[in-house]
């Protein structure tokens, strides 16, 4: 039924002006188009994240104001200040920027696979997955930190195949596929059993072990070194590169199976890849800091809503979700400076209520 | 005359079950050719199959020559354009961005719009008469302009080759109309057109061939007043009807006569 309201929004006067844009020339010889909004909205961003950055680093049980820190890191201040803020704060810091820009990448890259917003990693049960992998290897295989992210990364990547092969449909008609409601309602199952699993493996444990495997389970930055800011660099890096070049046909992929091939896409292939891509940004989060929610459900909407783009951008999300988890970390830190929370608890506390506002909001769109 | 598209005793179905059986047809080159036939006698999926979406489990679909299973998708891409009945329009997207993505097929690795790429669309555009809409919301569009911007995009893909699943369905009879002339208009442009239709008398006036089909076999093809009479229509559809000429155009004109 339509309602006379509806029809007041379509009859609005056509705007017949273009985007403004704004031609960047770049070294190979194009020009990159971006739009003026865009381009003011990823400056603030980055701008709000070296704020964030700033303050955080200059946080901490010996509080140093932002002058000294920002000469610190330009390596014109005293030795100790370069030696508090570069040595031990700035690698937590660096490392909170690169994940958080790999849970926006993932959760945009699995955004737009589903078409839609809650088709994110940690809803369709990834970040229980790594859980189960790195119990598993705590517990039974007396873990290395080492071993607990290889873990981590082998659960995250299975559990991610098993729920690929329930939720894909067989058969080659206009429906084939993946479709998104699927891969999400299947998700949720897995991940509810693999909770159950998860608490059932730590009602077993001693009561250290219990303790070490619920610390990593929260998720958190707490003594993170540089070798970390190397190791994530490198991963989030490639992640990028690999989910930029796709980025085209991913978002091709979102018009239909059909259409997609009829323009030169090989569906099946692309899909396969860009899976790959989003639980390799995901599962590096896992491995390094544990799981941490909600930063890749929540980056890639509110990247959307700032730009005004049409369907999940990756580059927008990636800016958003650094700042996010810098943001979020520094909340946990800030919170109780005697003993710091995990981030993960401030992710979840924060997605928690973003994901009610998410739920009633797509629940109105659909009874309109 | 060439042709353009050339199946060749081809089997054609969705897993185990065959909807299409040693079917044989050929699309010359500056034709406009409609199917038409009952619901689920094969059409969309004789279309499908022409544009490689779905592969025939026995038999060949060639195109300009060339047997589809030996061309790369995206260079099927650059002679062929689909407008298939199951495209989405991403949320929020503009309509000169959804043009837009008709390019792919022609762009290189990561490379941006070049000039000869905003020219193609400014024309789809223009063509389609959606010039005006270019910078509006697809989802604020109505039915018939959201269809004439899809068409825009197939059009975009710079192809003289066009198949179309069911253009017409879900408009109104005005915007039907709008969307045939536009076929025709092409048609007479020099592109080669096949669509899938359900209204007879649309399929007699604007096509050049027509292809009857049912159960998945081929009842009758040729030019509309060659094949278009009442014994054809009881034969296809089960419906008794006679046929007279078109007052307008001189075509075949299908009236039910059961009522």
């Amino acid at each position: 039924m339509t309602t006379p309201t509806t029809h007041a929004t379509t009859t609005r006067t056509p705007k017949a002006r273009g985007p403004r844009v704004i031609p960047v020339p770049t070294r190979l010889g194009g020009v990159l188009h971006l739009t003026v909004r865009k381009a003011i909205v990823t400056l603030v961003i980055l701008l709000a994240a070296a704020l964030v950055l700033v303050v955080s680093v200059g946080t901490g049980e010996v509080p140093i104001p932002a002058g000294r820190v920002i000469g610190a890191l330009l390596g014109t201040g005293d030795a100790g200040d370069i030696l508090v803020v570069r040595q031990w704060r700035l690698p937590r810091a660096l490392v909170a920027v690169l994940l958080g820009a790999s849970l926006g990448i993932g959760g945009a890259i699995f955004q737009s696979l589903t078409r839609n917003p809650l088709g994110s990693p940690d809803i369709i049960g990834f970040g229980t997955g790594s859980y189960t992998g790195a119990l598993v290897v705590i517990l039974f295989l007396g873990g290395s930190s080492l071993g607990t992210a290889g873990g981590a990364l082998l659960g995250g990547i299975l559990t991610a195949f098993a729920v690929y092969l329930l939720a894909r449909t067989r058969g080659t008609g206009a429906r084939a596929g993946l479709p998104g409601f699927r891969l999400i309602i299947v998700g949720i199952g897995v991940s509810a059993m693999l909770s159950a699993v998860n608490t059932w493996i730590i009602l077993r444990a001693e009561v250290e072990d219990a303790m070490r495997v619920a610390i990593w389970g929260a998720g958190s930055l707490n003594g993170l070194s540089w070798s970390h800011v190397r190791l994530s660099a490198v991963a989030v890096l490639l992640i990028a590169v690999f989910a930029t070049v796709l980025s085209e046909r991913m978002h091709l992929l979102e018009m239909g199976d059909d259409l997609s091939t009829s323009l030169g896409i090989r569906t099946e292939t692309t899909r396969i890849l860009l899976i790959v891509v989003g639980i390799s940004a995901v599962a590096v989060v896992a491995s390094v800091a544990g799981p941490i929610s909600f930063v890749a459900l929540a980056a890639p909407q509110i990247a959307r809503r700032l730009t005004h783009d049409s369907g999940v951008a990756i580059g927008p999300a990636a800016l958003v979700g650094a700042f996010l988890l810098l943001g979020s970390d520094y909340i946990a830190q800030r919170i109780h400076p005697q003993t710091p929370l995990p981030v993960g608890v401030v992710t979840v506390s924060l997605g928690g209520a973003y994901l009610v506002w998410l739920l009633i909001h797509e629940g109105r769109k659909g009874r309109s | 005359m060439t042709t353009r598209l050339q199946v060749d005793h081809a089997t054609i179905g969705y897993g185990d079950r065959s909807v299409i059986q040693d079917l044989d047809i050929s699309v010359t080159d500056g034709s406009f050719t409609v199917i038409i036939g009952p619901n689920a006698c094969g059409k969309s999926t004789l279309l499908r199959s022409m544009a490689r979406l779905l592969k025939p489990t026995a038999g060949i679909v060639s195109l300009d020559g060339r047997n589809l299973e030996d061309m790369s998708s995206r260079a099927i891409a650059r002679i062929l354009g689909l407008l298939p009945q199951s495209a989405i329009a991403p949320d929020g997207i503009r309509v000169r961005d959804l043009v837009a993505r008709g390019r792919f097929p022609h762009r290189g690795f990561l490379a941006r719009n070049t000039p000869h790429d905003l020219e193609v669309i400014d024309q789809a555009l223009e063509a389609t008469g959606t010039t005006d809409l270019a910078y509006r919301l697809v989802d604020e569009l109505s039915g018939g302009q959201r269809q004439r911007v899809w068409i825009a995009m197939v059009l975009a893909q710079e192809t003289d080759l066009l198949l179309l699943d069911e253009p017409t369905t879900f408009l109104d009879i005005a915007h039907q109309i709008a969307v045939l002339n536009l076929c025709s208009k092409l048609h007479r442009g020099g592109s080669t057109v096949v669509a899938v239709l359900h209204d007879l008398n649309h399929a007699c006036r604007y096509a050049s061939h027509i292809v009857a089909m049912r159960d998945g076999r081929i009842v009758a093809r040729g030019a509309p007043k060659d094949i278009i009479d009442a014994d054809l229509v009881r034969d296809v559809f089960d419906l008794p009807a006679m046929v007279i000429d078109d007052p307008v155009t001189g075509t075949p004109l299908v009236i039910p006569t059961a009522t």
